[in-house]
């Protein structure tokens, strides 16, 4: 239709669409699990030097869309992400949760952020949550070891929240209903 | 952007219900990972199986990712090759003379090892592959240094078998599931080989130190006889590796030994093999009892012991 006005294009595609609830409550979940699977695959690695995808697609999530992810998702995700890691059984299980219930004690305490604190927050968390892993994991030598993977870390965590916008924007996806 | 606020749930006992036990369940979930986790730091292969399942799912994944991984590093080799092709080919036409030579003579050690066995009634052991497999993922995100083998149970893989690649040691096999095993790589810092000298036969222990390197610990302690380019190669004391599979060359020395460069690069080899456990190998079984591991030391008492050790 060339002559259709932008409002009118808009509605077009959206007449008889609708989300599908389905793909709206599990593209968080699968999102995050795929990301601790993701980690493990692109090298083999000899020192640790990929960030934790998994745990950077929980927070850009937590960060993004507040209240999508329950305080309690720490567990179900960090269950798959122990699976794959290499850390002790559990490790990511605690870490996880602990991180959510700070986010939502956070949130209530500073409700309002800009962009650039809500980075800063999540350097934080990202920088804390790889050093407990690292000593839950016994290694010695950590944080010398550990060095390049926080930078890289915290910077690509920006990317990761730009994956995770994708991801939603597809989380909502209309489709035919009839 | 200020959030929705959750936590105002105003008069719905519902909404105020499910706020509540959300947060219920959250501290219950840290509470029962914390548990996990002791569970599995005091027995690490608690969780083995489901580690298992796990990888064996995730694994085709792993094994397409693995081609494009191999086919990367040689295109990006093959490119890097253009722009030194000529002094390369020169040195190893050199290499190659004095190879040939140094070929000939190893032929006839060889011989001469072989009629002096015979003559002593020794039985050399056989090492044959269990089975080729491509290394599919590894733990990069965790200081741990695992990886995951494309072959298991199904190919007769069992655990405590010794995996190398064509330029030495990679590591050896700590849990098998059926399509699928996980291979402790020699990097790890729990992992530790008994090596020796490759010239003449120093004993020494090599540990991971988790950041690609080895930390070669001398076993009998003293003045430091190693110099950077010496080569290691495993000592066959364990029953686990087969004596004489490269290891690393040292590239600088410690107080009580030296840190050593890994021969083989685990990212940079396509294939692995997997060979039966040394011990069994050589028929002697018995040897491998003692190799089942300890339990490793939890970090507060290493801490305690160290702390001994530095007031004494």
């Amino acid at each position: 239709m060339p002559w259709a006005g932008d409002a009118e294009a808009v509605n077009a595609g959206r007449l008889n669409r609708a989300p599908s609830p389905v793909l709206a409550r599990s593209v968080p979940w699968l999102v995050v699990a795929f990301g601790s699977i993701l980690q493990t695959l692109p090298l083999i690695a000899s020192a640790p030097v990929m960030p934790p995808f998994g745990f950077l697609f929980l927070l850009a999530w937590r960060q993004l869309r507040p209240g999508l992810l329950p305080v309690w998702a720490g567990l179900p995700l960090g269950m798959v992400d122990d699976l794959y890691s290499g850390q002790p059984f559990g490790s990511a299980m605690l870490l996880w949760s602990l991180a959510m219930i700070a986010f939502e004690l956070l949130e209530a305490r500073f409700p309002w952020r800009s962009y650039l604190v809500d980075w800063l927050v999540a350097g934080g968390v990202i920088v804390a949550y790889l050093v407990l892993a690292a000593t839950i994991a016994r290694a010695s030598g950590a944080v010398i070891v550990l060095a390049p993977q926080l930078v890289v870390s915290v910077l690509v965590f920006p990317l990761a929240e730009r994956f995770i916008a994708l991801c939603d924007r597809t989380r909502l996806w209309r489709f035919r209903t009839g | 952007m200020a959030p929705p606020n959750a936590r105002r749930t105003g008069f719905s006992k519902r909404a105020q219900y499910t706020t509540f036990f959300g947060y219920l369940a959250a501290i219950a979930g840290g509470v029962f990972g914390a548990l996990l986790l002791v569970v599995s730091l005091l027995d690490p292969s608690a969780f083995a199986s489901l580690r298992g399942l796990a990888a064996d799912a995730a694994a085709p994944a792993g094994r397409a990712v693995a081609v494009g991984r191999t086919g990367t590093q040689t295109a990006l080799s093959d490119l890097w090759g253009y722009f030194t092709w000529g002094p390369r080919v020169a040195r190893m036409n050199r290499e190659l003379e004095v190879t040939r030579v140094q070929l000939a003579e190893a032929r006839a050690t060889a011989d001469e090892n072989r009629r002096l066995k015979a003559l002593l009634g020794l039985s050399a052991a056989e090492a044959r592959p269990v089975a080729f497999a491509r290394l599919i993922n590894s733990t990069a995100s965790s200081p741990r240094r695992y990886a995951t083998l494309s072959v298991g149970r199904d190919h007769g893989v069992v655990t405590g078998m010794p995996v190398r690649s064509p330029e030495g040691v990679v590591g050896r096999v700590l849990e098998v599931a059926d399509h699928t095993a996980r291979v402790l790589l020699i990097t790890d810092p729990e992992s530790l080989v008994p090596v020796m000298r490759a010239r003449d036969g120093v004993p020494a222990f090599a540990q991971g130190r988790g950041d690609g390197a080895l930390q070669l610990r001398l076993i009998n302690l003293g003045l430091n006889p190693l110099k950077p380019g010496d080569v290691f190669v495993t000592s066959g004391s364990g029953g686990i590796y087969l004596p004489g599979m490269a290891i690393g060359v040292v590239v600088s020395l410690t107080r009580d030994g030296a840190v050593a460069r890994v021969l083989s690069d685990p990212t940079q080899s396509a294939y692995v093999a997997v060979y039966p456990a040394y011990a069994a190998a050589a028929q002697m079984p018995e040897a491998l009892v003692p190799v089942a591991e300890a339990p490793p030391m939890p970090p507060k008492k290493k801490k305690k012991a160290k702390a001994a050790a530095e007031a004494q």
